[in-house]
């Protein structure tokens, strides 16, 4: 990557808001799978390559799949949250290899919340 | 006069990085322009909470939610709404039709009562991308303050704020910089930076998980810092034992070095400073501040007395500004949004004098006997209970609460008769604990307080270095006297010597590893002595803990002989016959508890 001035760090900002916030992109979901010590501990490793197995068995290609961190819940890992474009973010707890595929299919690809495995919709509050 | 209506333009990071801040100032431009400024407010809050449609806002006292504004819907928004009082249904949130029944992450207390500021991107970036973290407003601190910012007027900054460093001693930082800085000034010699990211306290993993989820925040304030004190060179001496972080942070340097944003000329400034990544080997004393310096030269990592100070004498004999993980990842955002906004949160009034309150937030790792085990953000002062209960969800199996340890093994336990107690810096030294780097441990009354000094200073004892005696032999012989109470023979006068010994230790003792190390044993003789009496007076461990001091029973009324315990005793010491009341034998009795485990009608007491 080049070195950056100052405008660059703005144009990148810019150019980067797509893939974070779905409002400015073509995708039509985001999941980001919480891959902290905890998560990686408790399962998320077999969470993401399950994902990743669905999604590239469906030939799906409009959902972004990201790794993030620890999202604070230690006990309730492996979990992940999930924005469909206009809706609210949805945060999965205590999640499987099976259950993140139902997931995908229920609330991805047909706009279901999956209550059963749903901790809370939202985002936390930051200051 | 009193406005009419208040509208609420979120500037949480989020919003702000999708243009919440231009989107107020439309709005205001066009407020003025139909003449509501007198009746209509627009007020900048914190994040809302729904980040993924910002920017967002608010119309208050209609509490209609618009999102995905933009400036173009500024106009229609304030001639429809504010000026004829119609809200306009195309800008707002149309939830989707079958609403399930799920609750939002603000009415869940874990969530609603946290307030994320160094955890800001936990789970919305990609620790491993460069790219959305400076899509989430990072690096921007840095070219302000590389811009334009002057070194003293960082430093002024970080004074202003209030910032006490994380790692445990609550040091002001600003007072520390620029200490650093004069020093280097002073004897023209080039000051280091190190961030200690050596986080050893048992159950505690706030850096740890700072550094995962967001390596670069740590390192924009490291550079930050740099420019202030005027160091080329820094150092993140991290643990080996957190090979996720390591990978991670190491990862961040070399995109912050490809991008120009360390190494030399940084953002085309003129300005350069890098940073190395060195390993601890695993000795606990080594995040105190003169070990660590020895050990980051390559010597054994053993402290040395402090009379001479290690931001005028440290690496090298360098003058060498030590902070915590948490403290650096502090930084970008008080840069950004002002020391004002940072000591708005917390206790106290820190402008004057930073020693005068605890401002801003602290993450805590809560863990031990509480529902929700995590990692957690408050803002300084939040009360023990609503930490422990409302965020923790309080304690499982309906058990009840018997103390919380904080502060790590140099930490103090304190008793539910200090719950509502506010949690900053000074209010925890007072009550005899401190704040440490953050660990939390939540006991219920299944906890013995003796065992768990004995288990602290255990730990202690393993890991003090031996250099000075007071510590070396102070916590031998603690531990000795602890031991011999657990195991039923301890002696009148036994708690005399451990209260004269921790006296001595803490006025003796060369750094803070000794000098907090009797902070265990002295909290719980201040707080639970009852239960060291009855331990030493009457033999017997209130929490049944300690095996020495406790037996079991079988209840003659519950038993239903059902043979559950006869066939887990590894031991043979319980008899019977199936459907008939079953003998437990004392003598061949190890105390196990597997009897008790597998007893589906609590008929067997441990008493």
């Amino acid at each position: 990557m080049a070195r950056l001035t100052i405008d660059d760090l703005k144009r990148m900002r810019d150019a980067a808001a797509p893939t974070l916030t779905l409002r400015t992109g073509t995708a039509r979901a985001r999941i980001t799978v919480h891959m902290g010590t905890c998560g990686i501990a408790a399962g998320a490793r077999d969470v993401m390559a399950a994902l990743l197995r669905e999604i590239e068995s469906q030939g799906i290609s409009d959902v972004i799949v990201a790794a993030s961190g620890c999202a604070g819940l230690c006990s309730q890992e492996p979990m992940a949250t999930v924005e469909v474009r206009s809706m609210a973010p949805v945060k999965y707890a205590n999640l499987t290899p099976e259950r993140m595929s139902a997931v995908l299919q229920q609330h991805v690809l047909r706009g279901e919340i999956v209550a059963e495995f749903a901790l809370g919709a939202g985002c936390e509050t930051t200051g | 006069m009193a406005h009419r209506s208040h509208v609420l333009v979120c500037a949480g990071t989020g919003c702000v990085s999708c243009g919440s801040f231009q989107l107020g100032m439309a709005l205001e431009r066009e407020i003025q322009k139909h003449r509501l400024d007198a009746e209509v407010q627009v007020v900048r809050t914190g994040c809302q909470g729904f980040c993924a449609e910002g920017p967002v806002l608010i119309v208050q006292p209609d509490e209609v939610f618009y999102c995905g504004l933009k400036e173009k819907d500024v106009p229609l928004l304030v001639q429809e709404h504010l000026l004829k009082g119609r809200p306009v249904s195309k800008l707002m949130y149309m939830p989707p039709a079958a609403a399930a029944p799920v609750p939002t992450l603000s009415r869940i207390p874990f969530f609603a009562k946290q307030k994320l500021v160094v955890l800001r991107n936990r789970g919305l970036i990609d620790p491993e991308r460069i790219e959305d973290y400076i899509a989430r407003d990072g690096y921007s601190a840095l070219a302000r303050a590389l811009t334009e910012m002057t070194a003293d007027q960082i430093i002024q900054e970080i004074k202003l704020s209030g910032l006490r460093g994380r790692g445990g001693g609550g040091f002001p930082a600003g007072i520390k910089w620029a200490t650093c800085r004069q020093a280097a000034l002073h004897r023209s010699v080039e000051p280091i930076l190190v961030c200690n990211a050596d986080e050893g306290d048992p159950g505690a993993f706030m850096d740890r998980s700072i550094i995962e989820s967001d390596p670069h925040a740590v390192i924009e304030g490291m550079i930050i810092g740099a420019r202030a004190i005027g160091a080329s060179q820094g150092f993140v001496y991290i643990r080996h034992e957190y090979p996720i972080a390591r990978e991670r942070l190491g990862k961040a340097l070399v995109q912050a070095r490809e991008c120009g944003l360390l190494g030399q000329d940084i953002l085309g400034t003129n300005f350069s400073f890098d940073i190395e990544i060195v390993q601890g080997a695993g000795a606990f004393v080594c995040g105190e501040s003169t070990a660590l310096m020895a050990s980051l030269e390559g010597r054994v990592g053993e402290p040395r007395a402090k009379y001479i100070h290690t931001v005028e004498y440290g690496y090298k004999n360098q003058p060498t500004n030590l902070n915590n993980v948490e403290t650096w990842a502090n930084v970008p955002l008080i840069i950004n949004r002002g020391a004002e906004w940072f000591a708005s949160m917390g206790t106290g009034e820190v402008a004057e004098n930073p020693w005068n309150g605890s401002s801003g937030t602290k993450v805590f790792s809560l863990v031990g006997k509480v529902n929700n085990t995590g990692l957690i953000e408050v803002p300084m002062g939040m009360s023990l209970r609503e930490i422990i209960f409302d965020i923790g969800g309080g304690i499982p199996h309906g058990r009840r609460f018997k103390a919380v340890q904080t502060g790590g093994p140099s930490g103090g336990c304190l008793p539910e008769s200090l719950l509502d107690m506010p949690v900053d810096f000074d209010s925890l030294t007072a009550a005899g604990s401190m704040m440490g780097s953050g660990g939390m441990i939540v006991m219920d009354d299944h906890t013995c307080m003796v065992d768990v000094a004995r288990y602290f200073i255990a730990f202690l004892t393993e890991e003090s270095c031996g250099k000075c005696t007071p510590c070396r032999e102070g916590l031998r012989c603690s531990l000795d006297v602890l031991q011999r109470i657990c195991d039923g023979t301890g002696e009148d006068g036994d708690l005399d010597l451990l209260e004269e010994m921790g006296g001595v230790m803490q006025d003796a003792c060369l750094c803070a590893l000794g000098t907090s190390a009797p902070n265990p044993v002295l909290s719980t003789l201040r707080y639970f002595r009852g239960e060291y009496e009855a331990h030493i007076r009457e033999r017997r461990c209130p929490g049944g803990v300690c095996q020495a001091l406790i037996h079991y029973e079988i209840v003659a009324e519950a038993c239903d002989g059902c043979h559950a315990c006869v066939n887990v005793c590894a031991t043979g010491a319980i008899t019977g016959q199936v459907k008939y009341l079953h003998l437990l034998n004392q003598d061949l009795c190890i105390k196990c508890g597997a009897c008790i485990e597998a007893c589906k009608r609590d008929a067997i007491l441990r008493v």
